[in-house]
């Protein structure tokens, strides 16, 4: 394990090219098109000087490379910029509270993937041979392929409209009936992909001898499959976490919007339509950072995990 | 699977490996559900003008949210539109945007970048992987979302594109030209770092050694040498990208920046059946266009599924 140190700089060190590349893209995107937030927010009937004096107080007619220029100076002094919607306000306050209930409503759906799909595994692979396996797996596949878009307008008709279980659309925190539907939308699509590695890793430990030794010692089937099957398999379930994370921020996006739940999902949208620069700006690259750490943190809990993965480029041959 | 390739090699070792490969995926039941669904959905897309019952413009408000009937199998929706046909329509728009993303993301961007990567290496392959980086990195939905809603004008005011779209009569072609090129930009770059990692070993292997050495060209030995042994790859690589190029197509028009009205999506359709108030009266206008998107993306991830059993050896 000498070598991950140099390996974890090298990747941290691409890190802020990466960003710096991202905003790029980002930045001419979001400018190429036609109109301006200054035009949208003044609407149809619109006085050209106004115009033209906000747009130069805002900086907006300067050359483009001059803009990104002192947008990059800003953000390396920890200020995202104003939003052109909110009156000014910072783009971090609009930012970060948003993100903290898609972050909870994220979280929620994460625990409801693993915490359903890795007992469903153990169980398919446990029934491996009678007809409950391929059920299991193929009723979870279908639950992969339904659009979220498509999921939470059919439980809004069955929970709500016909059962009057939950209500239509809010949000009230974690410990709230409002989030019983996004939340389960949201993790649906992922608990195949969780099932599917953890009935391939049980079958896979199933095989192994330490397993024939516990049973032939007299362990109950209980504790062979909970203390000697459950806990190797677990081990590589790491890898999926992070693309159960993105299904469930891009997920995240249509419930929020379905349901008026105030996070990110929603606030993306609002800001692309409205051309709001630096809102638009501020979004990508707190998301990008936050899934590039991701991936580097599962990276390295990989190698913790099973020392036999050798690092790309680290000096570990 | 012993009994199966037993027989197959009583049947006739002419075959070639991905003839072998096809007719094992024949035995497989769910495999050749999923291939029917898959090929009536393309067929009735690629011959809308001549299965659709009715056109998908075809307004008749004395009629509007009507049940099933004779005339309108499916009913009709707020404007008297037939559903059926506009689903029929809705379904020539996913096979345009799936057919032509698989061709230029799939085939095109991460095959030829995933070889260059992997046989050149060096500086190619570091800014290949790269630029692969920074589109991995980029939150992909909102992206996409801001590549359409700012793009689309600039797009269609090309001279070119009016030219392109009176010469193949499609109505709205800047509209899938956007669509189909965002999603080529993001959707290349999966494929192309699997290839590149099975190019990389290939590379060192005793044949590509025997070729170099017998004088062989670059190109002969991309083509004849290394791509025959990463079309299994890319085959399985391809199909599992299927579902989630329709359903991002789906997703942007939902937002409303993908295919715009009068074309018919079954984005358009779910977003116009998804509302609370239409929903409680007349439910059915979500449940068609759910049931066919969800039973689409079903058939291509099994598909994908018993492609991958089939194509990699080791999985099975």
């Amino acid at each position: 394990m000498q070598g991950i140190l140099p390996y974890i700089l090298r990747r941290l060190l691409w890190v802020p090219l990466i960003l710096f590349a991202v905003s790029f893209v980002a930045f001419t995107i979001a400018r190429f098109g036609p109109g301006d937030p200054i035009s949208v927010a003044m609407g149809q009937y619109r006085n050209p000087d106004v115009l033209e004096r906000v747009r130069h107080e805002k900086g907006l007619d300067k050359p483009l490379l001059d803009q990104y220029r002192i947008y990059v100076w800003n953000v390396l002094h920890g200020d995202l910029g104003d939003s052109y919607r909110f009156g000014g306000r910072p783009v971090s306050d609009i930012i970060f509270p948003k993100m903290w209930v898609s972050a909870r409503l994220g979280l929620v759906a994460l625990i409801i993937t693993f915490g359903l799909g890795i007992p469903i595994g153990i169980l398919a692979a446990l029934k491996q041979g009678s007809w409950m396996d391929p059920a299991t797996i193929g009723t979870l596949l279908f639950f992969r392929s339904v659009p979220v878009l498509v999921s939470v307008p059919v439980m809004l008709l069955v929970f709500t409209l016909k059962l009057h279980w939950f209500p239509a659309a809010g949000w009230g925190g974690i410990f709230d009936k409002h989030i019983v539907i996004p939340a389960l939308a949201i993790s649906l699509p992922g608990i195949a992909g969780v099932a599917r590695l953890m009935r391939a890793t049980t079958l896979d430990a199933l095989k192994e001898d330490y397993v024939r030794t516990a049973r032939a010692k007299g362990l109950p089937e209980f504790a062979v499959v909970s203390r000697h099957v459950a806990r190797n398999a677990l081990l590589p379930m790491t890898t999926v976490i992070g693309i159960s994370l993105v299904t469930v921020l891009e997920g995240a996006f249509f419930a929020e919007l379905l349901m008026g739940i105030p996070g990110i999902g929603r606030e993306a949208f609002d800001s692309v339509t409205s051309r709001d620069y630096d809102v638009i700006l501020g979004l990508t690259l707190v998301l990008a950072t936050a899934f590039i750490l991701a991936n580097i943190v599962i990276d390295i809990a990989y190698t913790f995990i099973d020392p036999r993965v050798r690092l790309q480029g680290g000096a570990a041959s | 699977m012993a009994i199966d390739t037993a027989d197959e090699r009583a049947l006739g070792a002419t075959h070639s490996p991905l003839g072998l490969a096809f007719r094992r995926l024949l035995r497989k039941r769910i495999a050749v559900l999923a291939l029917i669904f898959i090929a009536i959905f393309y067929f009735c897309g690629l011959f809308a003008p001549l299965v659709a019952p009715h056109s998908y413009t075809d307004q008749n408000l004395d009629s509007v949210f009507q049940g099933p009937s004779l005339t309108h199998p499916l009913g009709t929706d707020s404007l008297g539109r037939d559903v059926l046909s506009r689903v029929i329509w809705a379904s020539r728009t996913t096979v345009i945007v799936t057919l032509a993303t698989l061709v230029t993301g799939g085939l095109v961007l991460s095959v030829s970048l995933g070889l260059l990567a992997g046989y050149m290496g060096g500086k190619v392959d570091t800014v290949i992987m790269r630029v692969g980086d920074v589109f991995f990195a980029l939150p992909g939905l909102p992206m996409l979302i801001l590549i359409n809603a700012t793009l689309k004008p600039r797009v269609a005011d090309q001279a070119w594109i009016k030219t392109l779209q009176d010469w193949l009569r499609v109505d709205g072609l800047a509209d899938y030209i956007l669509i189909f090129g965002a999603l080529s930009l993001f959707a290349w770059v999966g494929g192309a770092r699997v290839i590149r990692s099975q190019i990389l070993a290939l590379r060192e292997t005793e044949y590509v050694e025997a070729a170099r050495a017998m004088g062989a060209s670059t190109w002969r030995i991309i083509f004849r040498h290394l791509l025959p042994n990463v079309s299994n790859i890319i085959i399985v690589s391809l199909s599992a990208g299927l579902g989630a190029i329709a359903g991002t197509e789906i997703a942007l028009t939902w937002f409303g920046v993908g295919i715009h009205p009068p074309t018919p999506s079954f984005g358009a359709m779910l977003f116009e059946g998804g509302s609370i108030r239409t929903l409680q009266v007349h439910p059915q206008l979500l449940l068609v266009p759910a049931a066919v998107v969800a039973a689409l993306i079903f058939a291509f991830n099994l598909l994908g599924d018993a492609l991958t059993d089939v194509l990699t050896p080791r999985a099975r």
